[in-house]
């Protein structure tokens, strides 16, 4: 229990996917303009990299591993996921509406979320087993909700702030990432 | 002649992937700790990009419209898992440094994003060029970013020491927040100038297709 925990806590604090990892900056700069639909990909990454773990881990070790298949890693894993996306997709359209109209219209945007086939590939290179597997999934998704929410929270008072015409649009975005990611290197020694 | 010259110079400047497009993003920061790895991820990003515009030019009258995407995105995923197989095979350290950042470039938006608004429209020669252009593009930020993280935060460049003896390194630049400062700082440096070069010309409009939502609503695209 306590490994899970530790998994658990790495994944979502000390090793943040897009503060500590760079993973998935496309989205969390594209995305937060407002807190709803950081909340909305958030919640929407969250479901598909669960589901793609589950998927992909008994692919690597069920067929890939036994038939010595190993390098075809990157081409199974994102034709999975991107198959697995459209089958969500039309699953979430047909038998659950409301929340196909809340977070259906990530979907499209998801497979191509670098967060998701990173967690495929890192579950495989740290050889977690299954359940670890999904606890790091959760986690991982859960700190790219998190990061995603504190900059889409920012965001509202920069749109109010005096802000330098050098750094206007962008720029400041990041430096406020850099601000936060400060902040986060704070949880370093949180597991020894 | 000129033409391709055009295609070439806009992927480097006028259209640059990372400053004014904004795609391709994650790779860009994670990997320039050092000037080496800088230099190693462009040139790995500008293989796979070059190789997937050629063959998809070459194909792009054959590749039925409603499928393209999943056939774009095997022929990446082709070309990504061979360069991954030879940087292990040539270049052990600097694969094993990069990590999980060599399979993403699969999903790196700088690939899927030309291939789809550039090389499945355009002649052969044109896509290459803008492959070249567009990693070319894509290597030189990564070099400017390297060179300010890897001189201020480890005294050295490309390994070589340069700062005196006497300069204590900030580690501040090596870590995330680091990497983060740099880039806002190098592309507000960069911003600046595009303002003072476009006064009075309107600047069109830039923004990424492939990790926003698009305006009208319409997912279709994405």
């Amino acid at each position: 229990m306590s490994d899970l925990i530790k998994i658990f806590v790495a994944a979502f604090l000390i090793n943040n996917i897009i503060l500590m990892r760079f993973i998935a900056l496309c989205s969390y700069i594209g995305m937060t303009s407002d807190v709803g639909q950081s909340v909305g990909m958030g919640l929407a990454v969250t479901f598909v990299t669960v589901m793609a773990s589950a998927v992909t881990w008994p692919i690597y070790y069920w067929i890939l591993k036994p038939n010595g298949l190993e390098f075809l890693e990157i081409l199974v894993f994102i034709v999975v996921i991107a198959a697995l996306v459209q089958l969500v997709e039309f699953y979430l359209k047909k038998s659950v509406p409301a929340l196909y109209h809340a977070m259906g219209i990530y979907l499209p945007l998801i497979t191509t979320n670098c967060a998701i086939l990173a967690v495929t590939f890192d579950q495989i290179t740290y050889n977690y087993n299954f359940v670890q597997s999904i606890v790091f999934a959760v986690a991982v998704s859960l700190g790219y909700l998190l990061a995603m929410l504190l900059l889409a929270g920012v965001r509202q008072r920069l749109k109010n702030s005096p802000i330098p015409s050098f750094m206007m649009d962008t720029p400041i975005l990041f430096l406020t990432t850099s601000v936060i990611a400060v902040a986060f290197m704070g949880f370093a020694g949180l597991i020894k | 002649m000129k033409r391709l010259f055009g295609v070439f110079v806009n992927g480097l400047i006028v259209e640059n992937p990372l400053f004014i497009i904004m795609i391709g993003l994650c790779s860009s920061m994670a990997v320039t700790t050092t000037v080496a790895n800088g230099i190693g991820m462009g040139v790995a990003l500008t293989f796979v990009l070059v190789m997937s515009e050629l063959i998809i030019s070459l194909f792009r009258n054959l590749i039925p419209d409603s499928i393209r995407m999943p056939i774009f995105l095997i022929v990446i995923a082709a070309f990504t898992t061979i360069m991954d197989l030879e940087m292990k095979a040539y270049f052990p350290v600097l694969s094993k440094s990069m990590g999980v950042f060599i399979p993403l470039v699969v999903v790196n938006c700088i690939v899927m994003g030309r291939v789809e608004a550039f090389s499945s429209k355009q002649p052969v020669l044109d896509s290459i060029f803008d492959g070249f252009g567009m990693g070319l593009g894509y290597t030189w930020v990564l070099i400017a970013l390297a060179v300010v993280r890897e001189l201020l935060g480890n005294g050295t460049l490309l390994g070589f020491q340069i700062m005196p003896s006497s300069f204590s390194p900030m580690i501040f630049f090596i870590l995330p927040p680091g990497g983060f400062l740099v880039f806002a700082l190098w592309m507000a440096a960069s911003n600046d100038l595009r303002r003072k070069l476009l006064a009075g010309r309107k600047p069109e409009p830039t923004q990424d297709s492939c990790c926003t939502l698009p305006e009208n609503g319409s997912t279709e695209k994405a």
